[in-house]
């Protein structure tokens, strides 16, 4: 790659999804887009960028934008994160929305691990009264089809799931293993850009974020903070990853992860 | 061996695989574990009957005496419900890992492994 391969990729990521990319990070870089370049069908990295510099195609610009959002995830990832949910948040959203529906997003899902993992909780331990609906969203196509496929490596599934849970909610494959058809049902996914406007996808009682805000520009950050707050309803929940803020949220006394909405601006 | 005086975890490797104890041994270490090993399952019980470990890291196919023999045996022992069991085996049918966990094993390593899992497991098992 070039320093202008690497400028382009960079400037295109911060324009479309307020990627923040170092473009002196030739290593990262090189591997991120190395695997789009062949699957595109290109001999190097260079090539592909050139392709998208001079074809000016909204499909191999975001194949090499979705290569560089992050999407490291594991099953059970801060395992107290999923304590607190399961104990104190969901029972207390429970109680606010008896008879009615619980809305659970998880922004930014990756390949579904989290997503998952939560419905793995709700189903051991089930909120009482209330229907939950769980969705999740994504910037990158191929990790959401990764997601809804529920197919997972040997090493994945190695990763902060237990083997209680791996046998009581997963089939063996020849090459890995699927999670149970029950809870794959129980998430909706859809790609979602955490830039723009996201009025359309409704509120949400608890919103999880928990990898992108330290990969944004400074510009960006605002923006996404913005955004989904707006999407929080009244006495929600957001969960941010470690060491992120939420201005203007209550940050929860016993967990720096979690914020919550205040319940009287739903008066408001 | 003997219990570290100052509260370092004992971990048994049970692998009848010099390399494999070999790898447990540095990824243990660096999780601040003591590590002791045995090539087969009878070997491991004649340790665990001279000290009872914290941990065990169990291989499945072993000679002499096999990892569910040994977890069974071990179980029988006086003080021997109380180690945790990590089962570490090429077995990855769920059906033999659902047997494990039956017979009181209390996590399970697909091999291979690596830091990330072995450290994930001994976590999830409440050994970390």
């Amino acid at each position: 790659m070039t320093p202008q391969d690497r400028a382009l990729v960079a400037e295109l990521s911060a324009e479309r999804a307020g990627l923040k990319v170092d473009p002196e990070k030739v290593y990262l870089l090189e591997n991120r887009l190395g695997p789009v370049a062949r699957r595109e069908g290109f001999a190097s990295v260079h090539d592909f960028v050139c392709a998208v510099r001079d074809r000016d195609e909204e499909r191999l610009i975001w194949a090499a934008v979705e290569a560089m959002s992050p999407g490291e995830t594991a099953f059970f990832r801060d395992p107290q994160v999923f304590g607190k949910i399961v104990a104190e948040v969901l029972p207390e959203l429970a109680r606010r929305r008896e008879g009615g529906t619980v809305r659970i997003w998880c922004a930014a899902c990756g390949t579904g691990q989290e997503v998952y993992s939560l419905a793995m909780a709700l189903e051991e331990t089930p909120p009482a009264g209330v229907a939950v609906e769980m969705f999740a969203s994504d910037l990158s196509e191929r990790r959401l089809e990764k997601a809804q496929a529920g197919v997972y490596s040997q090493f994945e599934v190695q990763r902060g799931l237990s083997a209680h849970r791996l046998v009581r909610h997963f089939e063996g494959l020849e090459d890995g293993f699927v999670l149970s058809p029950r809870l794959r049902q129980m998430v909706r996914w859809r790609r979602v850009n955490l830039m723009e406007d996201l009025s359309r996808l409704g509120r949400f009682d608890l919103i999880l974020c928990r990898n992108p805000m330290g990969q944004l520009t400074d510009e960006a950050r605002p923006r996404l903070l913005a955004n989904l707050q707006g999407a929080l309803a009244p006495g929600g929940w957001l969960v941010l990853g470690p060491g992120d803020q939420a201005p203007g949220l209550n940050p929860a006394s016993d967990h720096p992860a979690f914020f919550s909405a205040a319940v009287a601006r739903a008066a408001a | 061996m003997v219990k570290d005086p100052e509260g370092v975890k004992l971990c048994l490797v049970v692998d009848d695989s010099r390399v494999v104890r070999k790898v447990a041994r540095r990824i243990l270490e660096d999780l601040g574990f003591g590590v002791a090993e045995a090539a087969d399952g009878a070997e491991g019980l004649a340790w665990a009957r001279t000290a009872m470990p914290d941990v065990v890291l169990l291989d499945w196919h072993m000679p002499v005496m096999n990892g569910m023999e040994f977890l069974r045996r071990l179980r029988a022992e006086p003080g021997g419900q109380a180690p945790k069991v990590v089962f570490c085996s090429v077995e990855s049918d769920l059906d033999r890992i659902r047997e494990a966990l039956d017979e009181g094993a209390n996590e399970y390593i697909m091999k291979p492994f690596d830091g990330d899992i072995v450290a994930s497991k001994l976590m999830l098992a409440g050994c970390l």
